[in-house]
């Protein structure tokens, strides 16, 4: 029987872990939801934005915070970009599949050619501090990430419900001639979430460079978890996704903690495909 | 002047020697290679999960290759290698062995890396009865091929000699371990050595008091760390690849542990070096890039080169341990089959392998044994200030080095 120490300290790694699924799955959320892009290459620009955090803070000498007020804009403006080409190009829901899986593979390899397949850490003063609280101990990064996760999905929820532009965005999302009709710019609208979507993932990349190792075939490992995040969160639903990375986060840690850690991994399906049975309207 | 510089000296000296009869030896021979090129295939993972090792076997391979031109070839024609990426899949590695061998028509082959892969061009090269040398094949009992021949020196059963040789060099340590919590990844040659492990520590008293296994590419440490404190053990031994023991020291050091004695199986040793929570750390290795190994001007020349080439490279490790050591030991061992039998025909290749010893840089090599493998040259390296020491058996120790324990 595990001692309650190791469950309360395996409880706080899972919601740890969980906000960080929930970050990664924050942007593609809203993308799928929002602008009907399974955008795959949203997990390969957090990766991106985590070389990158890693080059600034490791090699040019960065804060992280300051790492952070460069990563978000570059990225926001590179989810513009690519927006624009795909409504250019008239790129579909599931066209979007094999599009943003491309460039997925092709960040990965400039991801490859600049810092090489070699594995990558980052190794920061105080990167490992912990504060105590009985006989608990609270890792200081990590519990940040859970808070800029839990604050941008709130955030993200109250933009999309209470302001003009969420309102906006969701009734466009919802028909678009209609919301048209009453003057709202769908082209624009769309402009601004695949900004917003990609500048979450440029946040999220950020405490990857933070908390994890770095190699590029990495960026693969993560698209089953996030996908079941954000589909169990439902999509476009950002407090559904906070909600659906802390569930599996730690679900997957008490897993971890009481039984075998190779059974981690079941946990974000086996929640998945039981929702999808009792919940099938999901996607 | 000290110990240390006089043994600088010497090393350098060493080296200069060794470049100066090489260029020599190349001077004369190199304008003797003419005709067509001998071609050696190989496939190496260029891309995907396992690319940033084959990295280091890709440099240590061209400098081979270079060397071996230099000085004249083989058979006194220049050689070519042929080099695919498999994209670190194994069903890949098969095809494109097929590929190069009936298509490219190379003259021989050279194995890729990982031991999934290295199975794949096994079955491939038994099918066309092709000689196949590869590098770092990590579960010996496995390959039933007759002219299959390991590069890495594990000996026939590695999950025994090698858990009985760590074990060895804790038991000569100030304060022997009594228990013993054993972790590790499931991916198949680290599991393998890990099972080994549990079974030799049972056998030589040491209390187990955990043995977690968690999935290749595990995210969160943090539990299994939680653990580990739980399970207080005087050793922890870690089955890992890459830096997976390296986030299990983090996600220990954030919940204020630190194991007493942490043995890592297959750490990536860069990164590794630079983790502060990695002081101390114990790992295995077949090579390093100090003396005793480097009294051989061979492997002096070759460390110098690889330190150079790897750091154009931009690899954040320039040094050669295990895997660059087994890479070159690999083209040694397909050179001396051809020298040996003066001729590219496999089965006289495999049939001298089997019954001549070769001379490595990670040692003398024999493949008479069960699997082809012969003695097992695996050693216990620690991570001592920032830099990795042999520590165990002490006759490879480096100079000065010797198991650090708390």
């Amino acid at each position: 029987m595990p001692s309650a120490t190791l469950l309360g300290q395996s409880i706080l790694s899972g919601l740890f872990i969980g906000g960080l699924y929930a970050l990664m799955g924050l942007g593609l959320s809203l993308a799928w939801g929002y602008l009907k892009l399974i955008n795959l290459a949203h997990l390969a620009f957090a990766f991106l934005a985590a070389y990158v955090t890693y080059q600034f803070v490791g090699y040019a000498g960065l804060s992280p915070p300051v790492a952070l007020l460069i990563v978000v804009p570059a990225f926001f403006l590179l989810g513009v970009a690519l927006q624009a080409l795909y409504t250019r190009f008239a790129v579909g829901e599931f066209a979007s599949l094999l599009v943003t899986f491309g460039i997925a593979v092709i960040v990965e390899s400039l991801i490859q050619y600049f810092w090489t397949a070699d594995f990558r850490k980052l190794q920061i003063e105080h990167g490992t501090a912990s504060l105590r609280i009985g006989t608990l101990f609270v890792p200081v990064i990590e519990a940040l990430m859970l808070l800029v996760a839990a604050t941008l999905s709130l955030a993200t929820w109250a933009w999309l419900r209470f302001t003009y532009l969420g309102k906006a965005m969701r009734a466009s999302a919802e028909n678009p001639e209609i919301a048209a009709a009453f003057g709202i710019d769908p082209r624009r609208l769309a402009l601004l979430m695949s900004g917003i979507g990609t500048a979450y993932a440029g946040v999220a990349g950020v405490f990857i460079a933070l908390t994890s190792t770095l190699f590029p075939a990495q960026i693969f490992a993560w698209v089953g978890v996030v996908f079941a995040v954000v589909i169990l969160g439902g999509l476009g639903n950002p407090l559904g996704v906070l909600a659906a990375g802390l569930a599996i986060g730690v679900s997957e840690s008490v897993t971890m903690a009481v039984t075998e850690p190779t059974w981690a991994p079941l946990v974000a399906f086996t929640l998945l495909i039981l929702v999808l049975i009792l919940r099938p309207g999901r996607i | 002047m000290t110990q240390a510089t006089t043994q600088r000296w010497l090393g350098l000296a060493r080296i200069a020697a060794a470049t100066a009869l090489a260029a020599v030896v190349g001077a004369g021979q190199a304008d003797a290679q003419s005709g067509q090129p001998i071609r050696i295939g190989s496939t190496l993972a260029l891309t995907g999960p396992l690319a940033a090792t084959s990295q280091v076997h890709k440099i240590a391979g061209e400098i081979y290759v270079e060397q071996l031109n230099k000085s004249g070839g083989l058979l006194g024609r220049p050689v070519e290698w042929v080099l695919k990426d498999d994209q670190s899949k194994p069903d890949l590695a098969r095809t494109l062995y097929e590929q190069l061998i009936t298509a490219d028509k190379v003259d021989l082959l050279m194995g890729p890396y990982a031991t999934g892969a290295i199975l794949s061009a096994m079955s491939v090269a038994q099918r066309y009865n092709k000689v196949l040398v590869h590098h770092t094949f990590g579960i010996p009992s496995m390959a039933k091929y007759e002219m299959h021949f390991p590069a890495w020196a594990l000996g026939p059963t590695p999950e025994a000699t090698f858990p009985n040789q760590l074990f060895d060099a804790l038991a000569a340590s100030p304060k022997p371990p009594k228990t013993i919590a054993i972790v590790t990844s499931k991916f198949p040659s680290v599991h393998f050595l890990s099972v080994g492990a549990r079974d030799v520590a049972k056998k030589r008293g040491l209390q187990e008091v955990l043995w977690l296994e968690w999935e290749f590419g595990n995210r969160d440490f943090g539990p299994i760390a939680a653990r580990v404190k739980d399970a207080k053990p005087d050793a922890l031994w870690i089955g890992a690849i890459g830096l997976e023991g390296v986030m299990l020291l983090e996600a220990a050091k954030k919940i204020d542990y630190e194991p007493p004695v942490h043995f890592h199986l297959y750490p990536a040793p860069g990164p590794t070096a630079k983790a502060p929570e990695a002081k101390n750390a114990l790992a295995a290795t077949i090579f390093e890039q100090h003396a005793p190994f480097t009294n051989n001007p061979v492997a002096a020349n070759f460390v110098k080169e690889f330190n150079d080439r790897a750091a154009k490279a931009g690899l954040p490790d320039n040094s050669v341990e295990v895997q660059a050591a087994a890479s070159y030991t690999a083209w040694q061992i397909l050179t001396a089959a051809v020298n040996g039998t003066k001729s590219l025909d496999d089965k006289a290749m495999g049939a001298w392998l089997k019954a001549n010893r070769v001379d490595a840089i990670i040692g003398k090599l024999r493949f008479d044994g069960p699997s082809n493998y012969g003695d097992d040259l695996m050693k216990i390296k620690q991570l001592q200030d920032g830099k990795w020491n042999v520590v165990w058996p002490k006759e490879y120790a480096a100079p000065g080095a010797s198991l650090k324990t708390p």
